[in-house]
């Protein structure tokens, strides 16, 4: 019985543990790994790099994915990309721009250049159908 | 003798040959993250040299020796006596040992050294010009520099029976002389052989290319010849507390880019405006990537098309690679610092710009750390991996 009565607290705990982790870096960050939530939670970003991983010092391009909240692919948005070091106070080294849209949600982004190894935030700024929001990739080279 | 005093004696004597050894053992081994930042500064990391999208003839040796005759002719000038060699002079790693150019007049920057500037996608201190044939044409008309012009520089090579027949058969025949895009046509020609020489001049393996190696090998005895106690404790720092990795990266100690560092103004001078007004004049330039004379597709011109521009750039300046830094004096892009240690000293104490911002942070390093520094930084001097005959001029 005392056993059982363990067991089921350790896997309580653990399970909240899952949880709370789950929560705090959803809180945090609106995103996991690979999805990013812009900031009024109206878009997820997704995006795809023709450079793996990605180097310092090569230009390159990515492929964008913007979802609704609901999963639904956003058509024909304006996008503007900028971003930067926040460490350093500079900004990109090249002025990447959306070039194509691919449909399905998805958008060829060209320019990209990343020119130190650190911590980098890209701001993707989408507007579609009068909404606009921001959502921040942060990626660390 | 007492047992216990020899054993007391023989630990001394083994406490003295373990301090023989101290520098050996002084060195801490390099963690596997650090060894690969070290190989991604070694040239074994060098790519091959990327295509030059602009210049269909950059990799022809034939079109390498005519562009090598160019380049030591002093006949391409107003005067009579000024070369490209003039002021890249190969025995100075193709600068000049000057604060500013000497030519004609006086240039309004420091020279740049040539070596390895093929893998650069911007050439001078302001990034004005996006490619090897591009930039080499400019210095011709620079009424400071070659204070020629295109007219008269086409006709240099026209009238040279030599000149004549080597451009014809490279080039296809040369075309009467009788309107400015003909004219430019041949002397976009003649840019494009001088860039096919210069990219041949190419930074050889240093002592810390050699040490990399050492450390790749996990050969310790190896690195200790290579590299004394300072040196190490110098590239240490280079890559960790100093953070000169932020922007002389890669092989060729370089990104390539463009920083506000805070350089103070040239002594007389109002602070010079750097890649600001660079990027105007490349975005302007009829022999850029994207211009007529341009061999390149406009998917070969990414870096022109998406080129940043905007007041960061203000009082930025290129990068410039840190190979033969010994023989390459003064620094910065007017040779503002005399020494390599006034300029360690200006990362140390980082000054407000003049002009923009500047990146930089204090480093507060003290000065045995900078003389390590210095140490690790003169380790990086080599002879060009260029054959001697390129660094010559061409025998008549």
């Amino acid at each position: 019985m005392k056993r059982i009565r363990n067991s089921t607290a350790v896997t309580v705990l653990v399970c909240f543990s899952a949880w709370a982790v789950a929560l705090a870096g959803e809180h945090d960050h609106h995103r996991d790994q690979h999805h990013w939530m812009s900031a009024q939670g109206l878009y997820e970003v997704r995006y795809t790099s023709a450079l793996q991983p990605i180097e310092i010092n090569r230009i390159h391009g990515w492929v964008l994915h913007i979802e609704t909240e609901q999963g639904d692919p956003v058509e024909n948005a304006e996008i503007t990309i900028d971003g930067g070091m926040p460490a350093h106070n500079h900004g990109l080294p090249t002025s990447p721009r959306v070039t194509k849209y691919l449909g399905d949600g998805n958008y060829r982004a060209e320019g990209f250049r990343f020119h130190m190894k650190g911590d980098w935030q890209i701001r993707i700024t989408i507007a579609a159908g009068g909404k606009v929001d921001t959502a921040v990739i942060d990626m660390t080279l | 003798m007492p047992k216990s005093f020899t054993y007391r004696c023989a630990l001394v004597l083994a406490a003295i040959a373990a301090a023989a050894w101290l520098p050996v053992a002084a060195a801490e081994p390099w963690t596997d993250e650090e060894a690969e930042i070290l190989r991604s500064l070694s040239l074994n990391s060098l790519e091959s040299l990327p295509a030059a999208g602009g210049n269909a003839v950059a990799d022809s040796p034939a079109v390498a020796r005519f562009g090598h005759r160019l380049f030591f002719d002093r006949r391409l000038s107003s005067n009579g006596g000024i070369a490209c060699a003039t002021c890249h002079q190969p025995e100075r790693r193709f600068t000049d040992g000057l604060q500013k150019g000497v030519a004609v007049g006086m240039s309004k920057r420091n020279t740049p050294s040539i070596v390895g500037a093929a893998y650069s996608p911007w050439l001078y201190w302001d990034g004005r010009k996006d490619s090897l044939w591009s930039q080499a044409l400019s210095p011709l008309e620079d009424p400071n520099e070659h204070g020629s012009n295109r007219a008269q520089i086409v006709a240099v090579v026209a009238a040279d029976a030599a000149y004549r027949a080597t451009y014809e058969s490279l080039f296809g025949a040369m075309p009467a002389l009788a309107d400015n895009e003909t004219v430019d046509r041949v002397f976009s020609n003649i840019g494009k052989a001088i860039a096919a020489y210069e990219r041949l001049l190419m930074p050889g393996p240093s002592r810390f290319d050699r040490y990399v190696e050492a450390v790749t090998a996990g050969d310790r005895e190896r690195q200790a010849e290579l590299f004394d106690a300072d040196e190490i404790e110098g590239l240490r720092l280079y890559v960790g507390k100093a953070e000169c990795t932020q922007c002389h990266n890669g092989p060729l100690l370089t990104n390539h880019e463009f920083h506000n560092t805070g350089v103070i103004a040239f002594p007389g001078e109002v602070p010079d405006k750097g890649r600001a007004s660079g990027v105007r004049l490349v975005l302007a330039d009829p022999f850029n990537c994207l211009g007529a004379f341009s061999d390149a597709s406009r998917a070969n011109c990414a870096e022109l098309e998406f080129v940043r521009t905007g007041p960061e750039l203000v009082g930025a300046f290129r990068t410039p690679s840190l190979r033969n830094l010994a023989g390459t004096a003064p620094y910065m892009h007017k040779g503002q610092l005399a020494t390599l240690a006034a300029a360690l000293q200006h990362y140390n104490d980082a000054p407000p710009a003049m002009i923009g911002h500047s990146e930089l942070a204090p480093l507060k390093l003290n000065s045995r750390e900078l003389q390590q520094l210095e140490a690790f930084l003169l380790t990086l001097d080599a002879p060009l991996a260029t054959a001697g005959e390129w660094l010559r001029p061409p025998p008549d």
